[in-house]
């Protein structure tokens, strides 16, 4: 049914966010605590990509209908 | 985005406490914060921020001034900025008019002014033509004989003057008019001249029919006194000119009889040497015969005076008979001719003859005269040498020895003379031969000139003589050819009347039977009328039993057919019923059964009514199939849609990112309407808002309306729409479905009614 899709999509979103945060946190903790010294910024700088992530992929998904398909055919050449 | 910007640039100016570089100032630490100056800094970030702000606002409005569309896109999007624009910029420029209706119209003007030249040309061509057409017609003009045709041409020769002028428009024929006037002065002379011809001509040919043998007797009358009194002038005229001819000839003839004899007389006395009395009288003679001749002569002259007089007024009445024109009198004219012609050759031949023997008796006088001459000149140096004799040669007895011997001498010295004279006379001879010969050419060539004109007239004349005696046989001809062609005529004018005649005895033959006949066919057919009359009136009655009968047998049959339609329809009924009843079983929230049984039950039902047949398979096939969900159900759905609907109303093509939904969101949360709205008879164009559509659906689902509410929700547009999708499909199906299916009980109650009979 088209109104259950807004929801759907938007759980879609939630849980990828979710996911994509946590990533964006870990990733952010195992480089700083690497690589940078244990500075606080590389985790604002994962959670940062990871809301970026997030976000972008949820405004696609949202998008996605309204975006204008271009049909290509391939036309086979007889041999 | 400008909001974004304001807001980092807000925030930036609010987070300048914590140090983070604000571009205004990057120098500044947060030593002022922390040494406590924060009134200062406070005014510092105060100032910074208004700058920023007021630098915003300011470029804003200066782009705005520049770009008129940026303007429109800032007015629309923040509100009452289309104010603060008016105040400072004044109101928006309105969009440039069109020009291009002016530009036709100097196109259209120019393009009049050529249509105008060109059909101005086009005039003075047609002109040209016209009066090419009457020039061509002037000159074959002339030829026809009557007045009409005359006065055409004078007509046309206006015209072609008026046509010779070079083409110029209306102003330039005033001035050709004035041309024609000498053209047509010309042409009027020569148009006069002939029409005394062709009027003398129509009144010769419009003699009436009645008079024209009155008229013939009349003109042979007058013809045969012209011919007698002709013929009588032509025999006197003729018999003097012959006389007095003749005599003119017999003096001719006279004249030179006397200038022959004059001539011989005159060579006899240079030749002979007679003795002197003889000689006298030969001289006497001579005199005589010179004076004869010359008297002759003048008597010939004169004669011939007479004689050329005489055929002048011969040839003179004969001219005058010619013009009378009488066919008769031809022949007689013609011997007239022929005898003045003979007489006038007769009298030319004379008369060189004559001048012939004059020329001759020229040379032979002359020859005397020097002759003479030299006589005399012997005479006289003979007279000086010997002066005594002179008169007498009988004295030479007595003449001396010396006298004797100058004679001698003398005639020796003149015989010496005498040569050389002779010699020199030789040679002037040729000389004078020559000029001799040239002179007699010339005159010879004159003679010549004048014999030959002589011999060209009587030649000429000759010939006229016999074209006119070949022509009047000619005609003659043609008269007797055309006295048997009329009596030929009068023949063929005999039989055509006899032929005229039986043909019409029997064109009436024809007619007398015609007539009987068609009379006897009148009869006859009054009588089969009759007969027929009585077989119709019989056929009539005949056919009226027959039809009460088949009447009777017909509605015998239709009770019957009546019958089986009721039951048909009573089928229907029955069948549409059972449709109804699944329609009802819908529950809430499921859809109906498939409906294909039902269906397919009515189809069985009535097979032959197409009708019902369409609409059964007008029915989705969808319903068939699933089955359809009932109002209640789609009720209740809405009021879901409608949440949703209200939270995504922002949402379209143009507006999708995720802030748009957050916005959105925000609105359907802060945005009250009304539950339900009663919708208007006509949408304007403010209620397309989707909260106003969403509250009328409500309304109208409410109240049973499903049809209402589905146009309204179709109106949605965006994200709403689409989420709307669905439930706008299962309310279009629904809708279907009841609506064939209330057809189809409409119709069957309708049959069901038209078949039960009134008791």
């Amino acid at each position: 049914m088209s109104e259950k899709e807004l929801g759907k999509k938007l759980d879609r979103c939630l849980a990828d966010s979710a996911v994509k945060l946590g990533a964006g946190l870990g990733l952010g903790i195992v480089f700083s605590v690497v690589f940078f010294k244990r500075h606080t910024w590389p985790v604002a700088f994962g959670l940062g990509m990871g809301l970026g992530m997030a976000y972008t992929n949820c405004q696609n998904d949202l998008r996605a209908p309204y975006l204008i398909q271009r049909n290509i055919k391939v036309i086979a050449k007889r041999q | 985005m400008l909001r974004v910007c304001l807001k980092g640039a807000n925030s930036a100016a609010r987070k300048c406490l914590c140090g983070n570089g604000v571009p205004l100032h990057p120098l500044q630490q947060c030593r002022s914060y922390t040494s406590g100056g924060s009134g200062s800094s406070a005014g510092k970030i105060v100032a910074a921020s208004v700058l920023t702000v007021g630098g915003g606002v300011g470029g804003t409005i200066l782009y705005a001034n520049w770009d008129p569309k940026f303007r429109a896109n800032v007015e629309k999007s923040i509100p009452y900025s289309d104010q603060v624009f008016g105040l400072a910029l004044g109101p928006a420029a309105p969009p440039p008019v069109i020009n291009k209706p002016r530009k036709v119209e100097p196109v259209q003007i120019s393009s009049m002014s050529e249509m105008w030249k060109d059909s101005k040309q086009p005039k003075a061509k047609e002109v040209e033509k016209k009066a090419e057409q009457p020039d061509a017609e002037g000159p074959p003009a002339p030829a026809p004989q009557e007045t009409l045709e005359e006065a055409s041409a004078q007509v046309a020769q206006i015209l072609s003057a008026i046509g010779e002028v070079p083409s110029v428009p209306a102003p330039g024929t005033h001035e050709a008019e004035a041309v024609p006037p000498p053209a047509a002065l010309k042409g009027v002379p020569a148009a006069a001249a002939k029409c005394t011809e062709c009027e003398h001509e129509p009144a010769v040919k419009e003699r009436p029919e009645g008079e024209v043998a009155a008229r013939l007797a009349e003109q042979d009358k007058a013809e045969q006194d012209l011919l007698t009194s002709l013929s009588s002038n032509l025999e006197d005229a003729l018999g003097s000119t012959a006389k007095v001819t003749l005599q003119a000839i017999g003096a001719q003839e006279a004249a030179l009889q006397a200038i022959a004899q004059h001539t011989r007389q005159l060579r006899e006395a240079m030749e002979a040497e007679a003795p002197p009395d003889k000689k006298s009288t030969q001289w006497r003679v001579l005199e005589d015969a010179l004076s004869e001749r010359s008297r002759s002569v003048d008597e010939a002259g004169a004669a011939v005076l007479k004689a050329k007089a005489e055929l002048d007024k011969l040839r003179g009445v004969i001219d005058g008979a010619k013009h009378l024109k009488i066919a008769a009198a031809r022949p007689s004219i013609l011997a007239a001719e022929e005898n003045l012609h003979s007489m006038v050759v007769d009298l030319d031949s004379v008369v060189t003859r004559v001048q012939t023997a004059q020329s001759e008796a020229k040379i032979v006088s002359q020859y005397s005269e020097l002759v003479n001459e030299a006589k005399a000149q012997f005479q006289k140096e003979l007279n000086s040498i010997t002066p005594e004799i002179q008169a007498n040669w009988k004295g030479l007895r007595k003449l001396t020895q010396d006298d004797l011997n100058s004679l001698i001498a003398h005639a020796h010295r003149r015989i010496d003379q005498m040569n050389r004279e002779l010699a020199e006379q030789r040679v002037r001879e040729q000389i004078h031969i020559d000029s001799a010969l040239e002179q007699q050419k010339l005159e010879d060539k004159k003679a010549l000139e004048v014999a030959v004109s002589t011999a060209l007239e009587h030649n000429r004349e000759q010939m006229r003589l016999e074209q006119e005696k070949k022509v009047e046989e000619t005609r003659e001809v043609m008269e007797a050819e055309m006295r048997t062609q009329l009596r030929r005529q009068a023949a063929a004018h005999t039989d055509h009347l006899r032929d005229v005649l039986k043909v019409q005895e029997q064109e009436l033959r024809s007619e007398a039977e015609e007539i009987l006949n068609s009379s006897l066919m009148e009869k006859e057919t009054e009588y089969r009328r009759l007969t027929q009359d009585q077989l119709d009136s019989f056929t009539l009655d005949m056919n009226a039993a027959y039809a009460r009968l088949k009447g009777m047998e017909e509605a015998i049959d239709s009770h019957v057919i009546a019958e089986e339609e009721a039951r048909k329809a009573h089928q229907l009924w029955l069948s549409v019923e059972a449709l109804n009843y699944t329609l009802k079983t819908a529950a809430l929230n499921d859809p109906t059964e498939p409906l294909e049984g039902a269906v397919q039950a009515i189809k069985e039902s009535c097979a032959e009514d197409e009708f019902a047949q369409a609409l059964a398979t007008a029915l989705p096939s969808e319903s068939l199939s699933r089955g359809v969900y009932s109002e209640a159900s789609l009720r209740a759905r809405f009021y879901a849609i409608r949440q949703l609907a209200r939270r995504v109303a922002l949402i379209d093509e143009t507006r999708n990112s995720l802030y748009q939904y957050f916005l959105s969101y925000l609105q359907a949360m802060l945005l009250f309407e009304k539950a339900q709205e009663a919708p208007p008879a006509k949408l304007s164009a403010e209620d397309l808002d989707t909260f106003k559509l969403l509250s009328y659906a409500a309304y109208s689902l409410e109240h049973g309306d499903l049809e209402l509410a589905a146009k309204l929700v179709n109106q949605l547009k965006g994200e709403s729409r689409r989420v709307a999708q669905d439930w706008l499909k299962e309310a279009r199906l629904t809708l279907e479905t009841k609506q064939v299916v209330s057809l189809l009980s409409a119709y069957a109650n309708a049959v069901g009614l038209g078949t039960t009979m009134a008791p």
